[in-house]
């Protein structure tokens, strides 16, 4: 994969009050009910199913859709499907402040684009990134640009072993370049 | 410069540069996947390295304990996926007879000491509680480990959090766990290695031991360690490892990137209210919570002393009419015992439904599940919305569980 920069529509994954959810757990994103499912294409409809306020957005999404979200996004299990269930939606990247560390390198093994954010709070609480903008991002400069509210904003760059992987694919396709 | 124990595991299995933020090749001593995660692991491994053999069969384990015998077609599907695959590469099987992998891994003496070991399971942290480095990880992370024997790992920071004065029964280990959920929350220890030291700890059982360490997973960190053994803890730890027990321990200059301080001095009874581990109070504040259902057991809480003081409590009394009281023990080894010391009869005399080792409510597929509208109170490590079913789960020790089914509302042993 060598497309290290991404625009599309960002999700800002607020509760009913408008405030950036944090801690969502890995059963908010892919419910354990579903954890029997070995094919990617079929968990893609679960995603977020066990979020209040966004179970529809399996519905919603359309492919290279971005989401954003509160600090320790991934809580919980070690499930790969709650990584796999963005995968099969074909989501574009996920931005947060932290994530859970399984989580986070769930995502890295994947070549999935997750990227950390930590004024994310602030753009969001001041406006200035909100659900249905579009939102540019680099991956490796980690610079973000929000097209519809004409302001920059900054993210943390792939770090080199992210980068490395996310380059060959995933895990495996980088392993077997450096002969594992 | 001096290193802190996680820093002294990975430098153990590693030829890169060990210190906090760096990136270092690891090797694994234990890779294991279970009966979720175990056949994504086996469809990864046939899709990417088929045809090629496995780094070290007698390294690669699988452990099933979430849905143990599998009660849907789907985890019987699933299971004989990994069993054919076990055969097939030579590998060992913890089969549905076994209980909690982690547990099961720890008392067969694969999980030692110094060590490092994968699975797929969020608690396999819980290894902490020995001096073992356990870290749960995804399908992809264990198909490379499966083949390859290492993975790469970000050395965390360590972090020191010292528990000032000490408690007295009926509060325990899973009390002290809770209050540092409510003190620490999710951020205090985010994304590092925490160390805890004081008297509270040093002097905790193995099964005390586990259950503050499993419970590190809910504070978001990578894994607890408690550097100070007990005479108790030592030896069962010597007994299953079957070798001579000699844990890293923390060099006087170690660098922490912040030392924390708790006073636990006279700790009252502790309950996580839902939705969240972290949502913790005095368990008299919430005395007047009606109850439907208790729950004993899980990688927290699935020890034979957590049964043993569930049993003290209960022994000539009942489980309070129309209310359900679940008995899991974490393993097979931790039911014989219970078997043998007339445990389970008084368990079963007081009214608890007693059922084989496994995981329990933590996922669909053992039992432990809500209705909507139902409260249970459990010894599991997590209460999320929606993740036991929908009803409202509490998270509290073995004793205010069993006080709680006793009187049918949330209530500590001196209420009885």
């Amino acid at each position: 994969m060598d497309k290290t920069s991404h625009r599309g529509r960002i999700w800002v994954l607020t509760d009913s009050s408008g405030r950036l959810i944090e801690d969502i757990d890995t059963d908010q994103i892919y419910h354990n009910a579903f954890l029997h499912i070995t094919d990617v294409a079929e968990m893609g409809q679960y995603a977020l199913g066990n979020l209040e306020g966004w179970k529809d957005f399996p519905k919603r999404a359309k492919p290279g859709d971005i989401i954003a979200a509160g600090r320790n996004f991934g809580a919980g299990s070690s499930r790969q499907q709650a990584v796999d269930c963005f995968i099969a939606l074909r989501v574009g990247a996920i931005l947060a402040p932290s994530y859970s560390s399984i989580y986070f390198r769930n995502a890295v093994n994947s070549g999935f684009p997750i990227l950390r954010c930590p004024e994310l709070p602030d753009l969001v609480s001041g406006r200035r990134i909100e659900s249905g903008d579009e939102v540019e991002l680099d991956f490796l400069s980690g610079r973000g640009f929000n097209r519809t509210k004409n302001s920059a904003f900054v993210v943390l760059p792939m770090s080199a072993v992210q980068r490395d992987i996310f380059r060959e694919g995933n895990l495996f396709a980088f392993g077997r370049l450096h002969g594992r | 410069m001096g290193m802190t124990v996680i820093e002294k595991i990975i430098r153990a299995h590693t030829a890169d540069e060990v210190a906090p933020g760096k990136i270092v090749w690891m090797d694994l001593d234990v890779r294991s996947a279970r009966d979720f995660g175990g056949p994504n692991v086996v469809k990864n491994y046939e899709r990417e390295y088929a045809g090629l053999p496995l780094a070290d069969q007698s390294k690669t384990f699988f452990t099933f304990d979430l849905c143990a015998p599998a009660c849907t077609l789907k985890y019987a599907d699933n299971q004989q996926v990994c069993r054919d695959f076990a055969r097939k590469n030579g590998v060992e099987v913890y089969d549905v007879d076994s209980g909690v992998g982690t547990h099961v891994l720890m008392e067969e003496g694969r999980a030692r000491a110094n060590g490092t070991i994968v699975g797929t399971d969020s608690h396999m942290n819980i290894l902490g509680a020995l001096g073992a480095f356990g870290q749960g990880m995804g399908d992809v992370d264990i198909t490379f480990a499966f083949r390859t024997g290492r993975t790469w790992f970000e050395v965390p920071e360590s972090v020191k959090v010292i528990l000032k004065g000490t408690f007295k029964k009926p509060t325990s280990a899973k009390d002290l766990t809770l209050y540092l959920l409510k003190v620490l929350g999710t951020k205090r220890i985010a994304l590092r290695s925490a160390e805890f030291m004081g008297p509270a700890v040093a002097s905790l059982t193995l099964a005390g031991r586990l259950t503050l360490c499993s419970m590190v997973t809910e504070m978001a960190g990578i894994i607890g360690f408690i550097p100070e053994f007990g005479p108790e803890a030592r030896r069962e730890i010597e007994s299953y490892m079957k070798t001579p027990f000699s844990p890293f321990v923390p060099d006087a200059d170690a660098v922490y990137a912040e030392t924390i301080e708790v006073d636990v001095g006279d700790l009252p009874l502790q309950v996580a209210a839902p939705p969240s581990p972290t949502n913790v109070h005095v368990a008299s504040e919430l005395a007047r919570t009606k109850i439907d259902s208790g729950f004993i057991g899980s990688c927290t809480n699935g020890r034979f002393e957590d049964f043993a003081e569930a049993a003290r409590l209960l022994k000539g009394r009942k489980v309070k009419k129309g209310v359900m009281l679940k008995i899991v023990p974490a393993t097979r080894r931790v039911y014989e015992e219970l078997l043998a010391k007339g445990v389970l009869q008084e368990l079963f005399e007081a009214g608890a439904i007693i059922v084989n080792p496994g995981c329990g409510g933590c996922a669909e597929g053992h039992v432990g599940l809500t209705g909507r509208g139902e409260v249970q109170i459990s010894t599991g490590n997590r209460n999320f919305a929606g993740k036991q079913g929908k009803g409202q789960t509490y998270l509290a020790s073995p004793a205010v569980v069993a006080a709680s089914c006793i009187l049918g509302h949330i209530a500590g042993p001196e209420d009885l």
